[in-house]
């Protein structure tokens, strides 16, 4: 009872990248416990997805082929099955919107602790130690628990998993009680569209809840102008009205890749920065020193955007 | 039809702290209401307002200090509330997901409400993971990280959207009774009028303990322990750029003629 168990994760016909980094996770500790790493690929092209998931470091790849597209009840019947079946120490599963459909379900169900959105995992013995983030980022905590247990992973914080892979693929046969699945899935829609595509922009002028009102944007816009900058937002802005969806940098909202990317007012919750690590230059201003922005940030001012920004404008008019 | 919110009083921390233990000093901690559970309350009040439903409940895990909290939730439009406090509770550091699921569960199982809006996450533990584990235990069914709910909720059924990342929305339809995890943004959370403010006081809180609930104890205890609270290391090799505005701004705007942003 030492094995891990890692579930992957696609959306209409492709594995998501944390399935890749899933192995990774699951690999280091399945090196911790002695164990094997099991890894499930359930609904969708499931021999396609397994083929391509059979990395370095797994052990076993196992295939439920129920549907097509992720459905929270034939996910958690087919983990908690798996899990009866193998009886690993530890699930994982990523953190994802659809991870967090499920993986609390699964951990009631079998009556496991869940600790989520992991950032470290260290075993020892029958201990596990999951490290994570509380107060937005602002702390980082251990948490300990012991015998077995279900973990949610942070996506894009292991590294993805490299090498072919040599592990047998063998269908799970989930016995899936249709009865049981009371949500239907009638179709998805991409949002955000319009006029203005923010991931194709070379310099972002970017905002966020430190402009504390929708009647101090013109400051943004107004710098956005003289720089012949886009503007883009944090989502609060976006949460608020203040700013359409598709002007939203982050998780849910765009990834973008600009020349520059000048966050103004934005602390730099996680989601946003999965959406704009990828920038080339990175400025953020912002009072608070230790906001996490300034992790990635290239160049800062730690000072009131209201002082920085007008005097910034004032260089290019 | 009836709809039960639940509500968390969340620490929010200012920006310079120190830590004392497994803990944020108390000095540089501040009360508000769970920002996600705000979206929660105005999606209950506003299902309300459109007739659907019929009475709105919230419910709090909190000793007596957080009443502040669950009165601005009733100024908001809920009718009453229940908040859960119990001798067991104090001094716990870290309530996992197992030992609230266990403590809500209870009430919700004696007030039977049709719906069950949950904030997504919470601002400071964030576990994000209470609603669905709330469902499962309930059997009743669900969908996390919700950003639209239609509101007619015909024939017993609740179409949703789901946020998934990248842009992309998932449409569901969701059988009743059900528990809905409420991201930000689904609605604009109103601000409690005076009128509201004066109306909370006299709605109903009911304070259960655990004895009250048929709970034991040792559920507070959960199976997940805090051990370490540190601030994170930073890896960052950030240039910061000192003076006064003038000055930070020149330096900026040295660097943006320098990367050919401008002329």
């Amino acid at each position: 009872m030492s094995d891990v168990l890692a579930i992957t994760d696609h959306r209409q016909g492709e594995l998501r990248d944390v399935s890749y980094e899933i192995v990774s996770a699951g690999r280091d500790l399945a090196d911790q416990t002695g164990g094997d790493l099991h890894l499930a690929v359930i609904n969708g092209d499931v021999d396609a997805f397994a083929a391509d998931v059979n990395r370095d470091g797994v052990d076993a790849i196992h295939t439920v082929d129920e549907g097509e597209e992720f459905d929270h009840g034939v996910y958690a019947q087919a983990t908690a099955q798996l899990y009866d079946e193998l009886a690993p120490q530890y699930v994982l599963t990523p953190n994802s919107v659809n991870g967090l459909d499920y993986a609390p379900a699964v951990a009631a169900d079998l009556d496991l602790p869940i600790v989520t959105d992991a950032v470290g995992l260290s075993a020892d013995g029958d201990a596990l130690t999951v490290t994570r983030e509380m107060f937005g980022g602002k702390v980082e905590t251990t948490t300990d628990l012991e015998g077995q247990a279900i973990v949610t992973i942070r996506e894009a914080e292991w590294a993805v998993a490299e090498g072919d892979g040599d592990a047998p693929i063998e269908a799970f046969d989930a016995d899936i009680d249709e009865g049981a699945l009371g949500a239907t899935i009638t179709g998805f829609e991409e949002v955000g569209g319009g006029d203005v595509d923010i991931s194709e922009a070379d310099v972002l002028v970017s905002v966020g809840r430190g402009i504390e009102e929708e009647d101090n944007l013109p400051i943004i816009e107004e710098l956005a102008e003289a720089l012949d900058a886009t503007v883009s937002s944090s989502r609060p802005i976006v949460d608020n009205g203040w700013l359409p969806k598709n002007r939203q940098v982050g998780q849910s909202g765009k990834v973008v890749t600009p020349d520059v990317y000048i966050a103004i007012g934005i602390s730099g919750a996680v989601q946003h920065v999965a959406g704009m690590k990828g920038s080339d230059t990175i400025v953020a201003i912002n009072t608070d020193p230790n906001a996490p922005i300034m992790d990635i940030a290239d160049y800062a001012i730690h000072d009131d955007l209201f002082d920085v920004v007008p005097a910034l404008t004032e260089e290019f008019q | 039809m009836k709809i039960l919110v639940t509500v968390k009083e969340v620490a929010t921390v200012e920006d310079e702290f120190e830590i004392d233990g497994t803990e944020i000093a108390s000095q540089y901690l501040s009360a508000d209401l769970n920002e996600w559970d705000d979206y929660a309350v105005e999606e209950a009040v506003q299902l309300q307002e459109a007739g659907i439903a019929d009475e709105v409940v919230t419910v709090t895990i909190g000793p007596e200090d957080a009443e502040q909290t669950i009165r601005q939730a009733l100024a908001k439009g809920a009718d009453r509330a229940i908040r859960v406090w119990d001798d067991a509770l104090e001094g716990v550091d870290l309530l996992d997901v197992g030992a609230k699921t266990d403590i809500l569960q209870s009430v919700i199982e004696d007030e039977d409400p049709d719906l069950v809006l949950t904030g997504v996450q919470s601002g400071d533990d964030s576990w994000g993971a209470t609603g669905v584990a709330l469902a499962n235990e309930l059997d009743f069914e669900w969908a996390a990280v919700v950003n639209h709910l239609e509101h007619d909720l015909e024939d017993g059924v609740a179409s949703v959207r789901r946020e998934l990342e990248g842009g992309i929305e998932e449409l569901t339809d969701v059988e009743l009774p059900a528990v809905l995890t409420i991201q930000t943004g689904i609605n604009e959370p109103r601000y409690a009028s005076l009128r509201g403010i004066r109306q909370a006081q006299r709605k109903p809180l009911d304070v259960q303990s655990l004895g009250d609930l048929g709970v034991d104890e040792s559920a507070v205890e959960g199976a997940v322990t805090l051990t370490d609270m540190y601030e994170p290391e930073s890896e960052s090799d950030v240039t910061v750029w000192e003076g006064g505005a003038d000055e930070t701004a020149g330096e900026l705007a040295d660097l943006l003629r320098d990367k050919g942003v401008v002329a």
